[in-house]
């Protein structure tokens, strides 16, 4: 569970510290234990939403993904919204299946196949397309294919992502800090409790330093 | 401390509708003064330390996040840094920057040629000002570089984080000065509350109630006053009288509806629920709404523009540690040279959590992919300047209902917000400045967001005309005596500063306006 820039860093080793306090433990365990099986989008939706969330998010290979389906699932499921929308999107949910249907049609238009069967490069030809706004399909409807991109597909993607312990173990983001804080706030300099940077040929020494990250 | 509970039918002196920068500070006033106090909010009432995690997707409940419709040519982002939903409404996520108006902007119509002169004197703002960094224990400078000299903050200033030292060096190299931002959060113990832990999620709710949010300081001593708060209370429509008067509020809790009988309603909800309630309260008499004779209910909304500049640097900053903005520079709101552009930005140093700043890559930088996460690993060598950007008010940036309908059965607001070309000057001007400020100390990889706002104002605009305004200097309606509105709708002009202090400023004043109205029997 390590990323390359901090090596051996794991957010959830200072889960019984005073860095997390209760409300955190239970946000956090809540998260990681969301059901991995959709409630809201049927099998067709459920694969295209997993095909793009691998493009939109790659995630490395050395460690458990993040089940970020589940997540943008679990989102439309509650209807949680964000706060606003868009006039040219439906609410959540219809924006969400109208967009990964259309996608599905862009690629029966462009391939003659499922998005799910592209391949990664024919997968991210086509989401370039959608974001610059150039995929017309009749399947879209009223809703313009960039703002269900950028609204939608990019946004609730990477929120869910960055919403994971284990992505802000890969940027080194020292994660849940209530009552503890930090102390050290100038440049270069780290709490005890915060993930060491590896510098070039120095990392097996950082990754040590990592895991007594507390 | 029990809290004074009022009936539903007998009348209270005044109900408030909302409870956060306007609101609460009017109920701790109101209620001091001996009048009978009950404050509705839509939002639950947190208790942080045993219900805020650290954490930024959980804290979301503090949003306003009911739906909302935005169109105009650029659609706003509401939710999280402009809209709150709880006791304390957004001062319970705000992320503290308490700043002054510069006087001149009291009179910007008549002196810097814009927008509209407000009917206060700035002399009388300022003692307001006073009055609210008093009551918040703001933590700031011993000087403050702009503006008329004024006292020193209650509170010493916060240490500035390596995040803000950039902002600083920015500016050294450019010569202009910089200044500790004055905040709303305690650097020494207070009263009740211990100093700020630097844990940097400010803006996703204080969990050890360092924050001096209306949450932790006016409604604890609006209740010790004899105020009532009621939570999860939407307020749906105020009602009028025989004699055209208000008589009180529908409102949503438990399941069902109420009605709050009241000699006086305030309402507190911001730039889009004030005018939402006051256009949703249409009745055979005010068809057009309740306050709106002059039409304005509504229109003249006004934003933060709220554009950044984004470089990396090769020292380890890491910005996720204390409050999101430590360091201020408010020279292009006090320079009036070298503009070509009416108003006036502050740009501040920058901490966003890593969930915010994905969007800010994604939503402006139109990263997604291996692009994406290559950038986002840079998290920690992030600097970044950012504008609060004086917007202009033109009518045609408004709040009205839509079609649709909420929970409540309640129209929603559609919410219309167009830049005009002064707006985008302000915008390129600062975002050049900014550029040149990374570049002097050396950030690489500078890039510039387009596309970002915050804050709200401007619907129910105060004026001392009622052909141009809905509420005059004291925050009364010009067309119904016993209405009152007092939040950041009333702001004539945004200014180039965040606005919570001001609003809470104008509350202060308005319950000094009530009480002595009240003793002259002109409340009535």
């Amino acid at each position: 569970m390590t990323g390359k820039r901090y090596p051996g860093y794991d957010v959830q080793s200072k889960r019984q510290t005073s860095s997390w306090n209760e409300p955190t433990r239970r946000a956090i365990d809540e998260r990681l234990a969301l059901p991995r099986e959709p409630r809201f989008f049927n099998n067709l939706e459920w694969e295209i939403l997993n095909a793009a969330c691998a493009r939109i998010l790659p995630q490395p290979e050395d460690r458990a993904p993040v089940p970020l389906a589940a997540m943008v699932d679990a989102k439309v499921f509650s209807r949680q919204g964000d706060g606003y929308r868009d006039v040219r999107l439906p609410p959540l949910p219809q924006a969400w299946r109208c967009g990964l249907a259309a996608m599905d049609a862009e690629a029966q238009r462009r391939h003659h196949r499922s998005f799910v069967l592209l391949t990664a490069d024919q997968q991210d030809a086509l989401l370039h397309a959608m974001q610059r706004g150039e995929l017309k399909d009749p399947t879209w409807g009223d809703m313009p294919a960039a703002v269900f991109f950028s609204h939608r597909l990019v946004n609730d993607i990477t929120h869910a992502y960055y919403s994971q312990p284990a992505a802000w173990n890969d940027i080194g983001f020292g994660g849940p800090a209530s009552p503890r804080g930090y102390v050290r706030l100038g440049e270069n300099s780290r709490d005890p409790w915060e993930a060491m940077e590896a510098k070039p040929g120095l990392e097996r020494k950082v990754s040590e330093v990592n895991r007594r990250v507390r | 401390m029990p809290m004074r509970e009022h009936s539903d039918d007998t009348p209270v002196d005044f109900a408030i509708v909302g409870t956060g920068a306007g609101g609460a500070p009017l109920a701790f006033k109101l209620a001091k003064a001996g009048f009978s106090v009950v404050a509705f909010d839509a939002g639950a009432w947190w208790r942080p330390v045993e219900e805020f995690a650290s954490d930024e997707a959980h804290q979301q409940k503090l949003f306003w996040t009911d739906e909302r419709l935005c169109d105009g040519n650029n659609p706003l982002k509401l939710g999280s840094n402009n809209s709150g939903q709880a006791i304390g409404g957004s001062t319970v996520h705000f992320a503290m920057v308490s700043l002054r108006f510069r006087p001149e902007w009291f009179k910007a119509r008549t002196l810097l040629g814009y927008g509209a002169d407000w009917p206060i004197d700035w002399r009388e703002m300022w003692r307001y000002y006073r009055e609210v960094e008093q009551a918040l224990r703001i933590a700031g400078p011993v000087r403050y570089p702009w503006g008329p000299k004024r006292p020193r903050y209650p509170y010493r200033q916060h240490e500035v984080n390596a995040s803000g030292l950039a902002l600083a060096r920015a500016c050294d190299a450019l010569g202009v000065a910089w200044a500790p931002a004055p905040l709303a959060t305690l650097s020494a113990p207070g009263e009740h509350a211990p100093p700020c832990v630097y844990r940097g999620f400010c803006v996703a709710g204080c969990a050890t109630n360092a924050k001096q949010s209306a949450l932790t300081t006016w409604i604890p001593r609006a209740i010790e006053a004899g105020a009532q708060f009621r939570d999860l209370a939407m307020v749906g429509r105020i009602e009028t009288g025989y004699d055209g008067r208000v008589s009180g509020v529908h409102y949503h809790r438990e399941g069902a509806w109420r009605f709050q009988r009241a000699r006086n309603v305030v309402v507190a909800g911001y730039a889009i629920e004030t005018p939402r309630l006051l256009l949703n309260s249409a009745n055979s008499r005010y068809p057009e709404g309740l306050a709106n004779s002059s039409g304005l209910v509504g229109k003249n909304l006004m934003v933060h523009t709220n554009q950044a500049v984004w470089g990396t640097m090769k020292d380890e900053i890491r910005w996720y540690k204390g409050p999101p903005s430590l360091a201020v520079c408010e020279h292009w709101n006090y320079t009036d040279q070298d503009k070509d552009f009416f108003g006036g930005y502050a740009f501040m140093s920058q901490g966003p959590l890593p969930a915010a700043w994905a969007a800010t890559q994604t939503g402006n930088h139109g990263l997604w992919g291996q692009a994406l996460v290559d950038e986002m690993e840079k998290y920690n060598h992030q600097v970044g300047l950012k504008i609060v950007g004086e917007t202009m008010a033109r009518e045609s940036n408004r709040v009205t209902l839509a079609d649709e309908h909420d929970r409540h059965g309640l129209p929603i607001a559609r919410v219309t917000w167009s830049m005009d070309d002064n707006d985008r000057c302000l915008v390129d001007h600062a975002i050049r400045f900014m550029t040149d400020g990374l570049e002097a100390i050396d950030a690489s990889g500078i890039w510039s967001e387009s596309d970002n706002t915050a804050h709200l104002a401007g619907t129910a605009r105060m004026g001392d005309n009622p052909l141009t305004s809905v509420i005059n200097a004291d925050c009364r309606s010009w067309d119904i005596p016993n209405l009152w509105i007092c939040d950041g709708s009333v702001l004539p002009t945004i200014g180039g500063v965040n606005p919570s202090l001001t609003i809470q400023a104008i509350a202060c004043r308005t319950a000094d306006r009530i009480v002595a109205l009240a003793k002259r029997g002109e409340l009535a």
